[in-house]
């Protein structure tokens, strides 16, 4: 009877030889319950905490004194908060991507890295969302923005895509925690009945709010799960595309264009792959967990930040092609002045990062070389932060009347800010990491070669 | 309530429960498996059409707050734009559908389950901690009608489980 006696009729190829229910049940947990802390994990949330230590004095020193303490004036208005938020907000789509559309496609392998990526992409939501807030310069109005019935008899002005952008950020949040909540759900219950103390079991047992893994509950979940993924699909999609109205529904040369919907989505899963990779490669190291998260899954999402890189590179080629194309001389300086102008250096250290560096994953041996994929994606997640920059200051800093142009440079809270935020994403990463399972163990399960129904033995 | 170590022998102990006419019974496994609820005679799920309304509630909300503000209660007269000026509109409407099915999909899944529920019977069995585990387990329930402590039970141990244990009311 016992499991381990059987033979392996099938190596399942996206998951290490040999593991069984209770092995991936095991490894998993062991790494939140049993396991020691190991001493990394101290050394790295000291780092991160105390970035965000330095987030906070930012935050608190711009109340203080208000924005002026930003590089932003007139003309450039959108600094660094938009670079930032594009940025994150970019960074958050590859967890949604790899956990809704991988599941509708079927794609087994996005199980062992969809629970972190889902959580990334909470983390960086979170971050994201700090910009738009700080920019308002009174944040603590930011209710204002919300359609409520208040005594000023005022509304939001619905035409307007920025108010598109509290309805699609607000909305991406909440639904992305609630997927990353429900796929958490089963994983709380095996947490709650492995935990060797009470307050384990208590806290644990709270969060998993009594799932017992009944049939007929799995049942109702999956197609819970499923129709969230669903819904979350076109929602990705809308998200990155009202982030780019953002722009292309203003005049402004350089922002005016309608390739910017599909182009600012592919950068997002560009960006949001790079950033999963660049956090995946230390850590199966660090936990071995190199038998969940294979080589091939390093193979496939390399090919995906390939595609998606292409899609941008096609992307910077139509923005230049449409200002010749158009003959509009305020498209056509635009361009000239982004290739040649005072930000020339950072729009040509962006085509390499973007599109020079990354033309290596088409090779199978630069796909598999694992330190190297890891120092691709580093340059991805640098160039994908200088085209947002590129976008916002190049475009804002010479618009149509030479009178009003002027030069743009992050002031040092910028920076604080920014880092901060890092400081932020990387804090509750870690936290998550300690305290919930970062893989998901009852879709690991489902992996095991022993899950398969044989309608043979009935 | 009898603990299996394999997806087969589960399904298999309960196709032969049902035949032998229990209906009030629960199988619990570590992992989704089609089957078992298939074998368990469960095929009805309100959870869709459920979302289904709930999306269009919240479309039709959207749609609905954005035309009351910008045409009723507060139009604003932006370079001769039209009041209802629903091209604009669309974004708000999408995002607000996809909220409130979501929404329904998950605070549904959670009201026809019955969770959250911290408390029930099947926790007050030591061996059940490991459904979440690695073991499958058919629970015949005492409200069955056929149920009886001692044919139950003999039932239960000609499917050859690993265990059987009896659950405290």
């Amino acid at each position: 009877m016992s499991q381990d006696s059987r033979p392996e009729s099938r190596t399942a190829p996206i998951i290490g030889p040999g593991h069984t229910f209770g092995s991936v049940t095991d490894k998993i947990s062991a790494v939140v319950l049993t396991g020691k802390t190991p001493r990394w994990w101290f050394v790295g949330f000291a780092i991160s905490f105390s970035l965000l230590m330095l987030f906070l004095y930012s935050v608190a020193y711009l109340l203080t004194e208000g924005i002026g303490i930003w590089g932003v004036n007139i003309p450039v208005g959108w600094g660094f908060d938009i670079i930032n938020f594009v940025w994150w907000i970019g960074i958050g789509h590859a967890g949604t991507l790899i956990s809704a559309i991988l599941l509708l496609l079927r794609q087994e392998w996005r199980t062992s890295i969809n629970r972190f990526a889902e959580a990334m992409t909470l983390f960086a939501v979170a971050c994201a969302g700090m910009f738009p807030l700080l920019h308002l310069g009174r944040p603590w109005l930011f209710y204002w923005l919300l359609p409520y019935p208040n005594t000023m008899g005022v509304w939001p002005q619905f035409r307007s895509p920025l108010i598109w952008d509290v309805f699609a950020v607000s909305t991406y949040a909440i639904v992305s925690l609630m997927f990353w909540f429900v796929g958490l759900i089963p994983d709380l219950a095996t947490l709650r009945d492995r935990s060797p103390n009470r307050a384990g079991r208590f806290i644990y047992g709270m969060l998993a709010m009594g799932w017992r893994g009944s049939a007929t509950h799995w049942h109702r979940y999956e197609t819970a799960y499923l129709l969230l993924a669903g819904l979350s699909t076109p929602l990705v999609v809308s998200v990155h595309t009202i982030v780019s109205f953002d722009f292309a529904v203003g005049v402004t040369p350089g922002w005016h264009a309608t390739i910017f919907p599909p182009y600012f989505v592919a950068g997002a899963i560009y960006a949001g792959f790079a950033m999963v990779m660049t956090l995946a490669i230390p850590l199966r190291k660090a936990y071995g967990l190199e038998d969940f998260i294979t080589a091939r899954h390093l193979d496939y999402m390399g090919r995906v930040m390939l595609a998606t890189g292409l899609i941008v590179a096609y992307g910077y080629m139509m923005e230049a092609f449409m200002a010749w194309y158009s003959a509009n001389p305020y498209e056509q300086f635009m361009i000239t002045n982004r290739f040649f102008g005072p930000y020339a250096q950072m729009y040509w250290s962006l085509l390499v990062c973007n599109v020079v560096v990354p033309q290596l994953l088409w090779f199978r041996k630069v796909r598999a070389t694992v330190p190297l994929l890891f120092v691709i994606c580093l340059f991805v997640n640098v160039g994908m932060w200088l085209e947002r920059f590129i976008i916002v200051v190049t475009s804002l800093h010479r618009d149509f009347l030479p009178s009003s142009w002027g030069m743009y440079h992050g002031t040092i809270w910028d920076w604080t800010t920014f880092i901060g935020t890092i400081g932020l994403f990387l804090s509750l990463l870690f936290l998550f990491l300690r305290f919930l399972p970062m893989i998901s163990i009852f879709e690991m399960r489902t992996l095991v070669p022993e899950a398969e129904v044989k309608e043979g033995v009935l | 309530m009898a603990e299996f170590s394999e997806p087969n022998e589960l399904i298999a102990a309960v196709r032969r429960a049902r035949e032998a006419g229990y209906r009030q019974l629960d199988a619990y496994t570590p992992y989704p498996i089609e089957e078992v609820s298939e074998a368990l005679g469960f095929h009805h799920n309100r959870l869709p059409l459920l979302v289904l309304i709930g999306g269009i509630l919240g479309g039709l909300g959207g749609y609905g707050l954005q035309y009351w503000a910008s045409v009723i209660e507060y139009p604003i007269n932006v370079g001769g734009r039209p009041f209802h000026s629903w091209v604009s509109f669309i974004p708000i409407t999408f995002e607000c559908t996809v909220l409130v099915a979501a929404l329904t999909a998950v605070l549904g899944m959670l009201a026809l389950n019955g969770l959250p529920m911290p408390y029930h019977p099947v926790f007050n069995v030591p061996r059940f901690a490991l459904a979440t585990r690695d073991r499958f387990f058919l629970c015949i329930e005492g409200t069955d009608p056929l149920f009886d402590r001692d044919t139950t039970r003999r039932f239960l141990e000609r499917q050859v489980p690993r265990s059987i244990s009896e659950v405290e009311h």
